[in-house]
This record gives structure tokens, C-alpha cells and sequence, in this order.
């Protein structure tokens, strides 16, 4: 019974992941605004294009709805920061934190892992070079050692959240983060490279396997995003 | 000693509401992870007992509290859901309950709408409870992050609600709000009326049955 409904639901996740999504493709330049409001970004790729390591099902799912109610959620919550402001209900305006932290996480997150993305044709998985890939034999001893230690930390993650490669902004130097829920990485880390632990990030391609995504993403990872980042 | 994994009555017995698919996984995968998990720490954790290794034993308390609190909600969960046909799934099926509910909220209609919009809130993974206090007969909806169990001193957990992404995604996508919305057809008011009438202890009996 399980198996069939496993299968059926394996099958329906490869036909939407076939090419019927009409992906609009623009520059995805940061996290962007139009009159003051957030917006969602584009993705410079097909929903289908990181198959077969992320499906299309999931990537139309993450990127057009789960993306998309971060931003309309921040959206509201500034809204309603504003009101405060105007009113100002100092108060009010402490209260709206988590929602901020929470919303706006979540749009900053999401934008920086689509960038740190893309398909093996746009040169996802190729490994970093220069001072990037120095920096991460300097301190994890080689590419594979990195990864398997960033393995281990999303593997270690107790409940939603985020593994960061970031760099510390005060000595230059790279460590593994991990950060619950969508808490973004700013003040003293700066981000380089993000992967998203939660489970609507993999769970209708991998179920309960999530060392299986953990170890299929790096195939889709676009190290010259995370050059870009890193000073 | 080491905690095992109790059965379910059937994986289908929750559909249309919760899929058979969706309990299989969420039963034999993720409810085991946490006892297999539990197990090892817990072993762990006596050797470092018997060692006198206390950073050893301080170490593992994390661990321990989000593997252990896996284990006691999902056997909390299990037993507070119903097969939608049964009279088990009427709030008929808790008299007092439903009148402390009533009490506290005006009827049902706005208890669960109060509820749902907890259970809505919640930023990440978690859980939603409704909790009596030991000795009252005061009701509360609380959520708590994670895995963290009700367990302090003196809160009942009457009935939970899992909003780990695992219990519904795979039928309801990002579209939790119909989760939510369809858990009332299948809440095991009976269990629920037995663990408000009830102790803490009464409420975690089923724990000791699985050692
Ligand atoms: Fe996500
Ligand atoms: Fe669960």
C-alpha cells in the first residue's frame, strides 16, 4: 500500500518536473525592491534544470510558494513596522521583531541559496578556485573534507534551519554555522554558501533520507556564487 | 533498557485526512530515528554514568532532551488521533472536556480557531498542545519548538498537533493551513477526555509500555 502511493507519488513528481513549468528567467541581482516593497526574485535556471539532485516539483514548490509567502510576510510585517513608526508605538514596533527576523530571514536565505545554485550546464559542481578554494584548504585541509564537515552539521541540525559557509568580517577567516529556523546570517559572519535543511527543501524527492540530499546538492552547487561573496 | 517502537492500527486508518503514506514514513522512518537515536545516547549515557565521566554525561543532554522529547510526543500523537468514522473522533466523546473548553473560549468553534492560529505561528518545527494544569481544571494551548516535550512539572498534555513539515507535506505541500484544518476530523477525543480527567504520570503511561 505504502509502496504504491510512494511510486505513484515518485511518478507525479517527474512529469511536473518535465519542462510544462514556464520559467521566466531574469538577472537575480541580491535581494530587490520595487517602491519599497520586497519582491521575489527570478531564478536564472528552469524549476527542472538541478534535476536529477533537486527535482522540479520541489524547486517550483520552494521557490513559488514557500519564497513567496516570506516575502508577501515580510511585506506585512513592515507594513505594520511603519504604522508603528508613525504611531510611535515603540513598543509595537519591538513586538514585530520575530515576524521581521522570521520573514525577512527567509526572503534573504532563500535569494542567496538560488544564487548559490545552479545546473551542471551552468557550471554547478565545478569546484572553487582561487582565493576561495585556497581558504578552504587552508582551513578544513581539502574541498572533500569541507564538505563532509558541512555534512555533518546540516545532519545535526534539531528541527528547520540553515548550514552556512561564512566568513568571519573582523579576521577573514571560514568556519560552518549552523542557524535555526530562517535566522539570517548577518553582523559579524558574512555568508558564502547556504543550504537549506528544511524538509520542504527535499522531503518529496527524499522523504526521510535527508543524507541523501545532503550529499546529492554539492552536484548543484555554484562555487562561483560563493567566490563572489568571499573577500 | 532501551525504548521500542509500539504499532499503529493501520497506516490508512487516518485517510482521507492524513495519508497512509505520510504515516507509514512518519511511524517506521522518523519515530524510530528518534528511539534508535534515544537508545544510543541513553547508552552512552550510562557508560558515562558508570565512568563518572560527567562532561561526558552533561554533553549528551542535548541529545538526549530532542531525541527523548521525539519519542514521548510522537507516542503522545499516535494515541490522541482516531479513525475519522469512529465515534472516538466526536468531541461527544468528551463530555468535561469539552465543557472546560466551552468555559474557557465560548465553544469549540473558537477554541479550535484559537488553536489553529498557534499552530499556524509557529516559526520552524514544532509541535502545538492543548495542556491542563495538574490539580485545575484550566486549560491552555501551547506550542513548543523542535522536539522540546511537555514535561514540566505539573502540565498534562491533553492532546498535540505535529507541525514538522514530515506530517504533512507530502499530501498537503506548503499548504499547512488545510493540514490544520482536517487534524479535527481525526483527534481522538476519547484519549483526550482520559488525559484531561487524568495525572501527568497517566498521560505518559504508554512510555513505560514501550521499554
Ligand atoms: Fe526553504
Ligand atoms: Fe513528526
Amino acid at each position: 500500500m505504502a509502496s504504491t502511493m510512494l511510486r505513484t507519488s515518485a511518478l507525479r513528481s517527474t512529469i511536473r518536473a518535465t519542462p510544462t513549468v514556464a520559467s521566466k528567467r531574469a538577472r537575480l541581482a541580491g535581494v530587490s525592491f520595487v517602491r519599497g516593497k520586497a519582491t521575489l526574485p527570478d531564478l536564472p535556471y528552469d524549476y527542472g534544470a538541478l534535476e536529477p539532485a533537486i527535482n522540479g516539483k520541489i524547486m517550483e514548490l520552494h521557490h513559488s510558494k514557500h519564497h513567496n509567502t516570506y516575502v508577501t510576510s515580510y511585506n506585512q510585517a513592515i507594513e505594520k513596522l511603519q504604522e508603528a513608526q508613525q504611531a510611535q508605538d515603540i513598543a509595537g514596533q519591538i513586538a514585530l521583531k520575530p515576524l521581521i527576523n522570521f520573514h525577512g530571514g527567509g526572503h534573504i536565505n532563500h535569494t542567496l541559496f538560488w544564487e548559490n545554485l545552479a545546473p551542471k550546464n551552468q557550471g554547478g559542481g565545478e569546484p572553487p578556485s582561487g582565493s576561495l578554494s585556497k581558504a578552504i584548504d587552508g582551513s578544513f585541509g581539502s574541498l572533500d573534507a569541507m564538505k563532509q564537515k558541512f555534512n555533518t552539521a546540516l545532519a545535526g541540525i534539531q528541527g528547520s534551519g540553515w548550514a552556512w559557509l561564512v566568513q568571519d568580517t573582523q579576521t577573514g577567516s571560514i568556519s560552518i554555522k549552523t542557524y535555526a529556523n530562517q535566522d539570517p546570517v548577518v553582523g559579524q559572519f558574512r555568508p558564502i554558501l547556504g543550504i537549506d535543511a528544511w524538509e520542504h527543501a527535499y522531503y518529496l524527492q527524499y522523504q526521510n533520507r535527508k543524507a541523501e540530499y545532503f550529499s546529492a546538492v554539492w552536484d548543484v552547487v555554484n562555487w562561483k556564487a560563493a567566490e563572489k561573496r568571499f573577500k | 533498557m532501551a525504548c521500542n517502537l509500539t504499532p499503529l492500527i493501520s497506516p490508512q486508518a487516518l485517510e482521507p485526512h492524513i495519508s497512509a503514506q505520510i504515516m507509514t514514513l512518519h511511524h517506521t522512518k522518523h519515530h524510530q530515528t528518534y528511539i534508535t537515536n534515544l537508545n544510543a545516547a541513553l547508552g552512552k549515557l550510562s557508560t558515562a554514568v558508570s565512568t563518572s565521566d560527567i562532561t561526558t554525561q552533561v554533553a549528551l543532554q542535548p541529545a538526549i532532551r530532542f531525541n527523548a522529547g521525539g519519542h514521548i510526543n510522537h507516542s503522545l500523537f499516535w494515541l490522541n488521533l482516531s479513525p475519522p468514522s469512529s465515534p472516538d473522533a466526536k468531541s461527544s466523546a468528551a463530555p468535561q472536556l469539552t465543557s472546560a473548553i466551552n468555559k474557557k473560549w465560548g465553544d469549540m468553534e473558537t477554541f479550535k480557531s484559537a488553536f489553529n492560529t498557534q499552530l499556524l505561528g509557529i516559526q520552524g518545527s514544532g509541535w502545538g498542545w492543548l495542556v491542563k494544569e495538574e490539580g485545575k481544571n484550566d486549560l491552555r494551548i501551547m506550542t513548543t519548538k523542535d522536539q522540546d516535550p511537555v514535561v514540566e512539572a505539573g502540565l498534562v498534555p491533553v492532546f498535540g498537533v505535529d507541525m514538522w513539515e514530515h506530517a504533512y507535506y507530502l499530501q498537503y505541500n506548503n499548504v499547512k493551513a488545510d493540514y490544520v484544518k482536517e487534524i479535527w476530523s481525526v483527534i481522538n477525543w476519547k484519549v483526550a477526555e482520559e488525559r484531561f480527567l487524568g495525572a501527568q504520570k497517566n498521560a505518559f503511561g504508554m512510555l513505560k509500555a514501550s521499554m
